[in-house]
């Protein structure tokens, strides 16, 4: 389990704090959609979350993150990269720039770890196939379509193996049909057990893949709930978040006494 | 998946060498070509270190063009600077209070000489090494994961910044501002593109080392890279050659046991 116990955080040199009394619980498995206006602290909390703040960008943390229990505090980022796999929302600025093909890009993580050549290629092997990449192994890196590219953005944190995955707007630079295509890849991670955590503005992506969602407005978490209550609630709207289409299609319809057809909507 | 994933092999002999054998040629006609000067050891040191490289990787044309072309700003410069103001015996003709005398057409002439050598080394290894190859082969051979990032991340600043900067472009183009016609245009339109290409990149380096971050970058310890560029015995006996060679030549002429060239 993934914890964040009563977490506050400043940002180096800023007079206020970006995250305030954030209490989020992230167990082994669970798919939890975190969603908020610009500047809520999403990707903040995305940040937190993975051990990166403060450890590699400074500032101030109160409070505690916890992996099983076990405060993480002092732990060096190479350690939680490990256990905490963080994907951010530009593709491009993922790739190392070190790597000729899609496999040693892969494959970088599990290097750097210092683990065998065997181990390596072994966890780069079910990486890319985790993520439907296998046939692209040989392609530049850099001669990627976005879906693709976010999709071996992915692939490089799982070869890491980590439990917990947190994903920063992973659908914010891509085309309807690659963040679909991004959308059934987390789909089928979370049935294989990969616990997610997943910062979006575009709530249908997490509509119908998450389990929870937690809605954070000016750093602090409004909303805490089962997805579909929270993705419902009226108070969603007044912080500037839009439901996901088809609740806005079920209540539009509701409002004229009708009801959507089961399997009507993906 | 096949293992034939890994490493891209080169398009040449050339181009397939070991980087460090590259790095090793480029550096002796570089250093030779300055540190012995005249005009003969820098032709013969293209001759025999850029000449044969070029011709096996069939880039000679684009060496030669490309070299030119880097070296011609400054070539020009040395040149009016040697020939109009440099001291000698000989006047070949006046401008002005300026003499242009024979010695500073010599002494511009074995600048020049030394500088397009220089430039068709470094041109020849820049088009012959893939930055990942030789990034590779230098963590392969100890050296720290933040110092291979940093050539990485140099040798590929400048063609993603181009990238960003077409991308900017094409941006502003479409919000009315005027990147063609005259000079001054061009000039002028310069100015709107490098805020935000200079931003976006600045923002793209602190993403991407977070991310890198997030992968154990700053692990210390040995690494195991799935695919390193494959050197020889042969090839090392030639970089050593090549460096023992250049120093033998240069402590001899210390010494004076070797003879200045013309």
């Amino acid at each position: 389990m993934l914890e964040l116990e009563a977490v506050a955080y400043r940002y180096p040199g800023s007079a206020r704090d970006a995250l305030r009394g954030i209490d989020l619980r992230l167990k082994d498995g669970e798919v939890v959609g975190l969603v908020g206006p610009s500047e809520a602290g999403k990707s903040t909390l995305c940040l937190v979350a993975s051990g990166l703040a403060p450890a590699s960008i400074g500032g101030t943390l109160r409070g505690r993150l916890l992996i099983d229990g076990a405060p993480t505090t002092g732990h060096p980022s190479h350690v939680l990269g490990g256990r905490i796999g963080i994907v951010f929302a530009d593709p491009a600025s993922q790739r190392s720039g070190m790597t000729g093909t899609v496999l040693e890009e892969v494959a970088l993580g599990p290097v750097n770890l210092g683990l065998s050549v065997e181990e390596t290629l072994r966890r780069t092997r079910r990486a890319l196939e985790r993520t439907g990449l296998e046939a692209l192994a040989g392609r530049d890196p850099g001669h990627l379509s976005g879906g693709e590219a976010q999709l071996l953005a992915i692939s490089a944190v799982l070869a890491m193996e980590p439990r917990h995955l947190i994903l920063d707007e992973p659908t914010s630079h891509l085309d309807a049909a690659a963040a679909r295509r991004v959308g059934d890849v987390l789909r089928a991670l979370a049935t294989e057990g990969t616990s997610l955590l997943i910062a979006e503005c575009r709530t249908d992506v997490l509509d119908g893949l998450c389990n929870r969602v937690v809605a954070l407005d000016a750093g602090r978490m409004v909303l805490d709930g089962a997805a579909r209550a929270v993705l419902a609630d009226s108070s969603l709207l007044a912080i500037g978040v839009e439901p996901p289409a088809r609740l806005r299609l079920e209540a539009a319809l509701a409002e004229r006494g009708l009801a959507l057809p089961d399997g009507l909507v993906a | 998946m096949a293992l034939d994933a890994i490493g891209r092999p080169g398009p040449s002999l050339y181009h397939r060498l070991n980087p460090l054998t590259k790095v090793a040629s480029a550096a002796v006609a570089t250093l030779g070509a300055f540190l012995i000067g005249g005009y003969v050891a820098p032709a013969l040191l293209f001759a025999g270190l850029v000449l044969p490289g070029a011709l096996v990787a069939r880039l000679l044309r684009r060496v030669v063009r490309l070299s030119l072309l880097v070296s011609l700003l400054i070539s020009v410069s040395v040149a009016l600077v040697s020939v109009l103001t440099r001291a000698g015996a000989t006047t070949l003709f006046t401008i002005g209070p300026f003499d242009a005398t024979l010695e500073g057409v010599d002494f511009a002439g074995r600048v020049i000489v030394r500088l397009v050598v220089a430039a068709a080394a470094l041109t020849l290894f820049g088009l012959t090494t893939e930055p990942r190859a030789l990034v590779a082969d230098l963590e392969r051979r100890g050296a720290s994961p933040r110092l291979t990032f940093a050539l990485a991340a140099t040798l590929d600043a400048i063609p993603r910044m181009i990238e960003r900067a077409v991308v900017v472009a094409a941006a502003q183009r479409a919000r009315g501002l005027d990147t063609e016609g005259r000079l001054l245009a061009r000039l002028r339109g310069l100015v709107p593109l490098v805020g935000p290409v200079l931003l976006s990149s600045l923002a793209e380096v602190e993403q991407r080392s977070l991310a890198l971050d997030a992968r154990a970058f700053g692990r210390r310890g040995p690494r195991h890279p799935v695919w390193s560029p494959p050197d020889s015995d042969r090839q090392r006996a030639v970089r050593w050659l090549l460096v023992l060679g250049l120093t033998a030549i240069l402590a001899g002429r210390a010494v004076g046991a070797v003879p200045e060239l013309p």
